[in-house]
């Protein structure tokens, strides 16, 4: 199984936002956003289209710099952080539209994704010194072993380009877990799924929440996918966060109703 | 067996070459092609690695060049070279200062990519082609100004080195340098692009944006990526000059630079083995249409039908290779090669050799 290095505490949050707030020119995408994932834990994020979800999750990985507010991983800040010191400090994500490396091999793509924890640079790697080629089996091995446990073996030699759907949605998402995440952001990983598939999907998901010791962070737009699995929902409109609570209360919240139904007063 | 199946062969063929160089069964005009073989296969595979694998469109390389031969010319006139007073160091050392030369003109090379690779950054594609094209000029021009490494009217002086060198032991030294560095160029390529490190290039060319949320720290990657090809390229300029004893800025203008790009996109871009194999054929086939007996049997049916036109080779061959380019772009756009390498043209190969 992979080596979790999971050193914080129980009472660190794996994730703690503080009034976010990102501007885009006039437009407030979002506004006042806060946030405290602990742990172990599975949420989820809703709103209409436009809510400025996926804003959030770019804020996170520190592809956006916020304009207002800060984000601590692990009781880091990432203020002024480039993205890839961001996901070194344990945030992976996977994109609402596939964003693999589709002229690399399956195992390629789930190689590179432990740059960060490569441990050889440039010298090593020409040299071929004992460094570089412990750690490259290790990587090999590693990245063999998620794809045993993602079912993906048989494809680790062929482009994602090639693969069903489906299937490049979870290499998608065992290339986020490769990276060794604390925290696991999911952009849609239902988007274009059949109901069928969808149900296979929840119980991807369960498992890896179970047995990679991950937070899972989501958002979705199958309903039916987030109030199976999540135990805390937030909903946002328009950047405003306009619920927060457990999926119950979530399905009956006036305002969420009328965010995503409309009211009913014409 | 398969392991060093190819390193063999590479040995036997070097070796080869340089008895039949020092026998003088091939003489100094085929050494000169091969040498130059040696510099274009530098020069392509050093290109294919930002162009090819990166995906950035460069095409400003023989700047790179340029700075390599310059300061290795430098360096070698000031050690063995009576230019500038007499010889820093004794003509005994200088079969294994000379290299250093070289690597030092690579490595100069390689800082003055920086010029390049710190605004691709932020730009990308058609903007950081006119970059390049841009600090091509820079280093050419800046190059034309000092009037101490002779301005526009060149630098000589380097000849001195490899007398040095031929006074030692009379044999074909500047072959046995260029066989050495082109198979240092493919070896450091070829070992930097097939680690999970080196991948971390692919993966900025296909999606840079996930490259980087992957913890791909694309900013160095890039750095390092311009580096390795400009400090080949610098090496490849460093030989060259030792070769002719002559350096001028105009040799390195945007034209070389051109030449180095039909090579990459003739042998199909990101492939290691189409880089080698259409510099080999490019180089052949420039000094093949240089002789205008077979230019005039090529042409024999237009030249029958217009008796009046008498075509010169020196011309010629400059309207026939863009016209290759053209054909190959047209029916076959992704090169020699496309993308994969001999191996997987061939799989038959791989039983025979390996290459790591």
């Amino acid at each position: 199984m992979m080596a979790q290095t999971q050193i914080q505490t129980e009472s660190t949050p794996v994730l703690e936002v503080r009034g976010l707030t990102q501007r885009f020119g006039g437009l407030k995408a979002v506004n006042d956003f806060n946030v405290k994932l602990m742990p172990g834990e599975l949420s989820g994020l809703i709103g209409p289209n436009g809510a400025g979800k996926t804003t959030v999750f770019n804020l996170v990985s520190g592809f956006y710099q916020p304009t207002e507010g800060e984000i601590l991983i692990c009781g880091v800040k990432t203020a002024r952080l480039k993205p890839h010191k961001v996901t070194a400090l344990g945030v992976a994500r996977t994109f609402q539209n596939i964003r693999l490396w589709n002229d690399m091999t399956v195992l390629d793509n789930i190689k590179v994704a432990q740059h960060s924890q490569l441990g050889y640079g440039f010298f090593h790697s020409v040299a071929r010194s004992k460094t570089y080629m412990k750690r490259e089996a290790e990587i090999e091995q590693e990245a063999f072993e998620l794809l045993e446990v993602f079912d993906l073996k048989d494809f680790a030699s062929d482009f994602p380009k090639n693969l069903p759907y489906g299937t490049q949605r979870k290499l998608e998402i065992a290339r986020a877990l490769s990276v060794h995440p604390q925290l696991l952001l999911l952009d849609e990983p239902a988007a274009g799924l059949n109901s069928n598939d969808a149900k296979d999907l929840i119980r991807l998901i369960r498992w890896i929440h179970d047995t990679f010791d991950v937070t899972i962070w989501m958002i979705e737009h199958h309903m039916d996918v987030m109030m199976e699995l999540a135990t805390q929902i937030k909903v946002i409109d328009f950047g405003e966060t306009i619920a927060d609570g457990n999926p119950e209360h979530i399905r009956n919240h006036p305002a969420v109703i009328t965010a995503y139904l409309g009211d009913d007063n014409i | 067996m398969k392991q060093y199946s190819l390193n063999m062969l590479l040995v036997v063929f070097a070796i080869g070459l340089l008895f039949a160089a020092h026998f003088r069964i091939i003489d100094g005009y085929i050494q000169i092609v091969f040498m130059t073989i040696g510099i274009n296969i530098m020069m392509s595979t050093s290109l294919n690695l930002v162009n090819g694998n990166m995906g950035e469109f460069t095409c400003g390389h023989a700047a790179f060049m340029c700075v390599g031969a310059y300061i290795s010319s430098l360096l070698s006139v000031f050690c063995f070279g009576t230019k500038f007073g007499e010889p820093l160091l004794p003509a005994a050392s200088v079969v294994i200062v000379f290299p250093i030369i070289v690597l030092i003109g690579g490595a100069f090379a390689a800082v003055s990519s920086l010029l390049v690779s710190i605004p691709s950054f932020k730009t990308r594609d058609d903007y950081l082609a006119i970059i390049s094209i841009a600090v091509n000029y820079m280093i050419i021009s800046a190059i034309e100004n000092m009037d101490f490494v002779g301005g526009s009217r060149g630098f000589q002086g380097m000849k001195d080195t490899v007398w040095a060198m031929v006074d030692l032991f009379d044999g074909p030294w500047m072959l046995f340098w260029v066989i050495n560095f082109t198979v240092f160029t493919v070896w450091v390529i070829r070992r930097f692009i097939s680690s999970t490190y080196g991948q971390g290039v692919n993966a900025i060319c296909q999606d840079e944006v996930a490259a980087e949320i992957m913890s791909v720290n694309t900013n160095k990657i890039k750095i390092i990526n311009f580096m390795v090809a400009a400090g080949l390229a610098g090496c490849a300029g460093g030989l060259y000059a030792h070769i002719i004893g002559y350096v001028n800025p105009q040799s390195f203008n945007i034209l070389k630079s051109t030449e180095a790009l039909v090579m990459v996109y003739l042998g199909g871009m990101g492939s290691l083995s189409g880089a080698v194999i259409s510099a080999i054929l490019f180089t052949g086939l420039l000094e093949v249409l240089r002789s205008q007996a077979i230019v005039d049997g090529l042409l024999s049916p237009i030249t029958f039908m217009f008796p009046d036109w008498e075509p010169s080779a020196g011309v010629i061959k400059w309207v026939m290779i863009p016209l290759l380019l053209v054909i190959v772009m047209q029916f076959r756009s992704e090169g020699i090669m496309g993308n994969r390498e001999l191996g997987d043209v061939f799989p038959k190969l791989k039983k025979f050799y390996r290459f790591k």
